[in-house]
């Protein structure tokens, strides 16, 4: 609703993109970098994520399957014809944005349960789908050859990689808020408190959750878009890994589900400490641990962080 | 296309039909009958997979005998799980948001539980009649899937006997109807519900004994059974268990047909595809509850 | 003949084998003042939810200012000037009392108003509307600090800033202190006096009689009278429905 304020929170976020970026660089540690990458992925996908389910209640399981599109499309052009990456993550953002749309209309008129459900199963049948497809490796997996640099702006590709997913990460941000302090976010805000008394106040609520499928299924798009250039080697197992899935409602859950704040705090902490558990004990370990916090906190704190910070620090 | 061939595909998708039956009846009352998303049902049941490999590998117990003895144990499990969401959600009247990520974390840490105490290999059990197969006529009758068709079948009608018979039985069906009614006949309906989801674990136990005898079971096959679950329920309308029989039937001959004529790796799909035309075309009694 | 504000041709709903409703007729003039009564279970509430959208009826017109409805979601009914208000109250309990009367303001009044209302608009009337209904003390609270009484003032007010030309009213007294209950029909009246035509459902029939102009009775899905209250009420049949229950 106020668009200078959205506008000084933009350049904000640009502001405090440049500081990591440039602090990244002066580590001179290339594994900045790609733990890096991987937790600003996780600031997109929680973020997106809380889009439908934080704003709207409608809780999405399939996060990776919308993620594994957005990968999966690189690689179909990237076989087909090599593209800017920019133009893959547009490519992308639009494949899963028309099928978060597709699966929407299915199945956002009946309850939430089903939509949920049908998330699940989104997932199990892309990659069947994909498993099934020789074009783009099948069960095999496909190679994507990483280049050693990107000539025009004369970076090492990882600082490239992560330059990219820093920007996605403003630009999810950035439209989490804006959608947050919007009309938007005040239909939102209803679908997810009484739906029937937002149809009654004259809320449409069928469109507005098309809207939040689209647009949580698009930024979802748009963060699988660069992994096949980030990870060399792409197998449907790690596209569609059961971990996207966790992660991408844990972050929320734990940061906190009412606003864009939440995923971002969940996915900067909660990323981290992935980095850390999986270098110095297992990744299946890191993985129980991320899914004991998601049930303790689903229990415990069902504000999350920000919730607990609130009842502490009251507003106003 | 050859009789042979056609009618093998029917009777297998009629066998797999009835297994289907075993580990979807756990959901048509967790969901159909009480209302309550349990999206982590397919991991009890691969936990009862385990449970029977882990027994019948060091003791060379049957599995599904193991499934049986298992039960009380699974009950228990069911009734504290139970518990733990009343008091977290139903009774604070949380949105379904959180009920939903409970289970979702519940079925995670289940299965990388599994993957840390087994590994990813797949676990396969040892039993006297998992090879031996029958010939009726032209018909093949694998008895690894004969012999949990037909205990599923019984385990099925056990509970149809149970839920219309007996009082608990029909204050669990009453139970989703009216509450209200249920406490003037001074039957505790949270005792009622937790007694029914305690029911709907256990039958866990058992479906995951029948899973290992059909097929070798590693820890992420639970996902791909979440699909077939909702679908059968959906397909067999909520809370019946005919109806549940009846969806888990034609779901196993649909995935049969296309195992035969399609291929195997694209089974999966299958179900996706019948829960969605279901949810598009016989929406009565899915809206807005 | 001027078109009634209202009015519904047979209509029929059924859930399963219950005939929850069976060939309703009804016809409401603008301006009316309209009471529904009934016992448990007659099929008020369904035919509340049949005439703003919320179930599907299976046969049956409703018209509203001549429109056929049929096909056009709860929220659209809305917007064309129908407003129900709940029978157990459901606010948007993550907003302040003032936010929640926002949400009726830019999704219904906006959809119809050209130009839109402003920011500055919206704050005012939201103002204007909590005064009438006595809350505007309390336009930072949120509703699970309300009262009962103030819960439902705040059903009503919320109903009231989708500006309807129709308000119906499902069971906005239940549970409430006789002083409280003239609070409501007061400011019933007071909506009715400002051109909205209300239709008040209600077991409570002091507030009833003191606020219908006209009275229909709903018995099992059947409405088995229709007319002025004084005389209503001597009907046979009507006393035969009541006492029989």
């Amino acid at each position: 609703m106020n668009s200078t304020r959205s506008g000084v929170f933009v350049l904000a976020c640009a502001a405090v993109a440049a500081i990591v970026f440039a602090g990244a660089r002066a580590a001179g540690n290339d594994y900045v970098f790609f733990a890096g990458y991987t937790v600003l992925q996780f600031v997109v996908l929680a973020t997106a994520w809380n889009i439908l389910g934080g704003y709207t209640g409608y809780v999405n399981f399939g996060t990776a399957a919308f993620f594994a599109l957005g990968a999966y499309s690189t690689v179909f052009f990237h076989k087909f014809d090599p593209l800017p990456i920019p133009v893959l993550v547009v490519i992308g953002a639009a494949v899963s944005g028309l099928v978060g749309l597709g699966m929407g209309y299915l199945t956002l008129r009946l309850r939430g349960a089903f939509f949920s459900i049908a998330t699940l199963a989104l997932a199990v049948v892309l990659q069947t789908l994909v498993v099934n497809w020789n074009y783009v490796g099948g069960a095999r997996g496909a190679y994507v050859i990483r280049p050693a640099e990107i000539a025009e702006l004369s970076l090492p590709y990882i600082q490239y990689l992560f330059l990219i997913m820093l920007a996605l990460a403003v630009m999810a941000v950035a439209t989490a808020r804006i959608v947050e302090h919007s009309k938007l976010g005040y239909g939102f805000a209803t679908i997810r408190d009484d739906e029937l008394a937002a149809e009654a106040s004259g809320v449409p609520t069928l469109k507005l959750k098309l809207i939040a499928t689209t647009l949580s299924g698009a930024l979802m798009g748009m963060a699988g878009a660069p992994f096949p250039y980030f990870i060399g080697y792409l197998q449907p197992s790690s596209a569609f890994a059961l971990e996207y899935a966790v992660n991408a409602i844990a972050m929320p859950m734990i940061g906190g589900t009412t606003s864009w704040v939440g995923p971002l705090v969940g996915a900067l902490l909660l990323g981290t400490l992935q980095q850390i558990t999986t270098v110095t004990i297992s990744s299946a370990v890191n993985l129980l641990i991320v899914g004991m916090l998601l049930v303790g906190f689903v229990i415990i704190a069902p504000n999350g962080l920000i919730g607990l910070w609130r009842r502490v620090f009251p507003k106003r | 296309m050859s009789y042979d061939l056609l009618l093998n595909a029917v009777m297998a998708g009629l066998l797999l039909g009835g297994f289907y039956a075993a580990v979807t009846v756990g959901v048509s009352i967790s969901f159909g009958i009480l209302d309550i998303v349990n999206i982590a049902h397919p991991a009890f049941i691969i936990l009862g997979s385990y449970i029977a490999y882990a027994f019948n590998a060091r003791f060379g117990l049957d599995p599904i005998a193991v499934s049986i003895i298992a039960l009380p144990a699974f009950y228990a499990l069911g009734a504290a799980i139970y518990q733990v969401y009343y008091l977290s959600f139903e009774k604070r009247g949380q949105d379904s948001l959180r009920g939903l990520a409970f289970f979702f974390g519940i079925l995670f840490i289940t299965e990388v539980a599994l993957v840390l105490g087994f590994g990813v290999d797949y676990r396969y059990v040892q039993a006297g009649y998992i090879e031996t197969s029958w010939h009726v006529g032209i018909v093949d009758l694998p008895l690894r899937m004969l012999v949990p068709c037909l205990m599923s079948l019984l385990m099925l009608a056990a509970l149809q006997l149970f839920l219309t018979c007996t009082f608990t039985g029909r204050a669990i069906m009453a139970v989703a109807q009216d509450q209200l009614a249920l406490q003037l006949m001074a039957a505790d309906p949270i005792r009622i519900k937790r007694i029914a989801f305690a029911i709907s674990i256990a039958t866990a136990s058992m479906a995951g004994a029948f899973l290992i005898v059909i097929q070798p079971v590693e820890p992420s096959i639970g996902r791909d059974y979440i699909g077939r679950v909702f679908a059968i329920c959906v397909l067999g309308g909520l809370g019946s268990l005919p109806g549940t029989l009846i969806g888990a039937m034609l779901l196993g001959i649909a995935e049969s047909f296309t195992a035969t004529f399609y291929g195997p790796s694209w089974a999966p799909a299958v179900s996706f595809g019948l829960l969605l035309l279901t949810l598009a075309f016989r929406p009565a009694g899915l809206m807005g509850r | 003949m001027a078109a009634q504000l209202l009015e519904v041709e047979r209509l029929c709903k059924r859930f399963g084998g219950f005939v929850a409703l069976d060939e309703i007729n009804l016809a409401v003039t603008a301006g009316e003042r309209v009471g529904l009564i009934g016992p448990n279970g007659s099929g008020k509430s369904t035919l509340v939810n049949c005439l703003c959208g919320t179930l599907v009826n299976e046969a049956g017109t409703v018209r509203f200012e001549g429109r056929d409805l049929a096909g056009l979601a709860a929220h659209q009914r809305t917007r064309l000037g129908m407003a129900r208000s709940f029978q157990l109250p459901r606010p948007f309990a993550s907003m302040t009392v003032g936010d929640n009367l926002k949400v009726p303001l830019l999704y219904a009044v906006n959809a119809r108003r050209r130009p839109a209302l402003t920011e500055a608009e919206i704050g005012a009337r939201c103002e204007e509307l909590l005064t009438l209904v006595g809350l505007a003390d309390r336009a930072r609270r949120f509703p699970r600090d309300l009262t009962q009484v103030d819960m439902r003032k705040l059903e009503l007010a919320r109903a009231m800033a989708t500006e309807p030309r129709l308000l119906i009213a499902d069971e906005a007294m239940a549970g409430l202190s006789n002083s409280e209950v003239n609070d409501i029909v007061a400011l019933l009246i007071r909506l009715n006096e400002r051109g909205i035509t209300v239709i008040l459902i209600e077991h409570i029939m002091r507030a009833v009689m003191n606020f219908s102009q006209r009275l229909v009775v709903l018995v099992s899905g059947k409405k088995i009278a229709d007319g002025r209250p004084d005389e209503v009420i001597r009907d046979a049949d009507v006393e035969r429905a009541y006492l029989g229950q």
